[in-house]
């Protein structure tokens, strides 16, 4: 929707882009600008194609910026994102604000790619005290597993839709935020996911006595 | 079968091309469809009967009634449109003394996720084409009655930026049903880059949901003030003209305790200084489960009486149909888990 002569952008040359799992790329660039953990920028490969904004994963200080992206075979960029390799030209614009400031001792509770936005907070040290509740139908999709075990420990809950029992929480975010018994009302509650996923954990929030003034949602769109 | 209604100029020249008819049948389909409301290819009866039977081998013109309406008692009708067989829209017709308003919806569904809204608990399934959208006033029984049409039903009508461009310009257009644009307002939350194009594109009113003026409580409220904050938005309103010929108009719901209070009206003030605007004051109709109330009364009468003291031109919108599920998307969403 916005056009690329709207907004000012670099060339830059792709370090690496590599799938992570079916469907899921990390895309690799140099760091021209600074940015805060929590911001995203627009990416494109050619003019013809709008923008779209993705979330920086990267640690804040990294050289590089680092993007986590899935394909969608019915979309007009990724399907072309997918296909760059080291040394292609990609269209980066300057990072830019949306969701950067999280209050002390988060619960990110996120579905799928909603992730993305806290990544580089966690890994950036800005999200003290935090829990993750991640939502993915199957173990391959629960991106970045290894380090946000290491990282969070206990505080990382893995919900899985299509597992069998085992090891994870098997069912959606919602069904795990329903029963949830460490749950704290006065804690901050960051969302990210689908308009659907996002609405009915808000509404169980609500339910379970959450203030509204203590949850945030950013929404897929 | 593909659908002719809710097809622009251009797009029908491409199919009586590509069905090798003369480009001339093009326009006179427009004419067919968008002034004489035929409701069948065979009623077109200046195409030739070969012409005609190519096109219905493929098209039809689309048209689809409403499967429930209800009415209030004060004379609103929703109506309820299915659409992809298993889910509904709504629309509502408003009729008042002087003047008749229908409110369409653009989307099914809605990804927005705004705290005070029962379409964003259905999720998002997609967008309506520019004939669904134009379908909801061809197809209610007092389509000649209606003057005026609001894009403020389900759905963000800027996030279906193409297909609402399209149903205006079918409905403003010589060709198509050469509505005035005066009588036309699009909603919005402030998708700027889709608004900016809107603006840019056609000559309809534009009402914006505002709700609050700072930036903590509008995020609570609306998640897309995360993306773009109402500051930019009315940065952005400033860059362009206003007037009578083409208004901006705010959407403001009153929530009892949450943005009611003199302090906003300071910063609402402080916001739209500068900008030829007017605000709508909203009584919410409540939703279930929602931690929302509406103001009382007397106070949304002193949050208008002081807004228009400071020279903000602020009026109370009537509530209508409250006896038929009157916020938009109650009914469909009720219609939905009967089918479930």
């Amino acid at each position: 929707m916005t056009s690329w002569n709207e907004i000012p952008y670099d060339i830059q040359q792709v370090i690496s882009n590599t799938a992570i799992a079916p469907g899921a790329y990390i895309l690799k660039f140099k760091k021209n600008n600074p940015f805060i953990a929590g911001q995203v920028l627009a990416l494109g490969v050619t003019k013809d194609i709008e923008p779209r904004y993705y979330s920086i994963v990267s640690v804040e200080n990294d050289e590089l910026i680092s993007i986590l992206y899935t394909e969608r075979v019915e979309g007009k960029l990724t399907p072309t994102l997918s296909l760059l390799k080291p040394g292609d030209n990609i269209m980066v614009s300057k990072p830019f604000e949306t969701f950067t400031q999280v209050k002390p001792s988060p619960v990110f509770s996120v579905a799928g790619m909603g992730i993305v936005p806290f990544m580089s907070m966690l890994l950036s040290g800005k999200a003290k005290g935090a829990t993750l509740i991640h939502g993915a139908h199957y173990p391959k999709y629960f991106y970045y597993s290894n380090i946000l075990t290491n990282t969070l420990g206990v505080n990382y809950i893995r919900c899985c839709s299509r597992c069998q029992p085992g090891c994870l929480f098997v069912g959606r975010v919602t069904d795990f935020v329903k029963q949830w018994n460490d749950l704290d009302v006065n804690r901050p509650y960051y969302l990210c996911g689908s308009a659907e996923m996002v609405v009915e954990t808000r509404d169980i929030l609500i339910s379970r006595g959450v203030p509204v003034s203590n949850i945030n949602s950013e929404l897929y769109f | 079968m593909i659908p002719l209604y809710g097809k622009t100029l251009d797009e029908l020249k491409s199919i009586v091309t590509a069905e090798g008819l003369p480009s001339f049948a093009a326009t006179q389909i427009a004419d067919w469809l968008y002034h004489h409301h035929a409701e069948n290819i065979d009623d077109m009866t200046n195409l030739s009967k070969k012409a005609r039977e190519k096109l219905s081998a493929k098209y039809t013109v689309g048209l689809t009634k409403p499967e429930r309406v209800s009415e209030s008692a004060d004379g609103t009708k929703k109506y309820l449109f299915p659409v992809a067989n298993t889910r509904y829209v709504e629309a509502a017709y408003i009729p008042e003394a002087d003047r008749a308003t229908l409110c369409v919806s653009s989307q099914l569904g809605c990804k927005m996720g705004c705290l005070f809204c029962m379409t964003a608990k259905q999720g998002f399934q997609g967008n309506l084409t520019a004939g669904e959208v134009l379908n909801q006033l061809r197809s209610i029984s007092e389509f000649k009655n209606v003057t005026n049409i609001v894009y403020m039903g389900m759905g963000e009508p800027l996030d279906n930026l193409d297909n609402v461009l399209k149903s205006l310009e079918i409905l403003t257009s010589k060709w198509g049903m050469g509505w005035s644009t005066k009588r036309i307002t699009v909603s919005t939350i402030g998708l700027i880059p889709a608004m900016k194009q809107f603006l840019e594109k056609t000559n309809c009113h534009l009402a914006i949901s505002l709700h609050t003026p700072f930036d903590d409580e509008r995020r609570m409220l609306m998640p897309i003030q995360n993306v773009y904050p109402i500051a930019d938005v009315v940065d952005e309103l400033k860059k362009h003209r206003f007037s009578d010929h083409r208004r901006v108009s705010f959407e403001y719901i009153m929530f009892d305790g949450m943005n009611d209070t003199p302090r906003h009206i300071k910063e609402l003030v402080k916001l739209l200084n500068g900008i030829n605007c007017r605000i709508n004051l909203i009584r919410f109709h409540p939703i279930p489960d929602s931690p929302l109330r509406t103001s009382p009364d007397v106070r949304i009468i002193q949050f208008r009486d002081s807004l228009t003291a400071k020279g903000i031109f602020t009026t109370i919108r009537a509530s209508r149909g409250q006896d038929i599920q009157a916020a938009c998307g109650l009914l469909s969403t009720k219609a939905l888990q009967e089918k479930r």
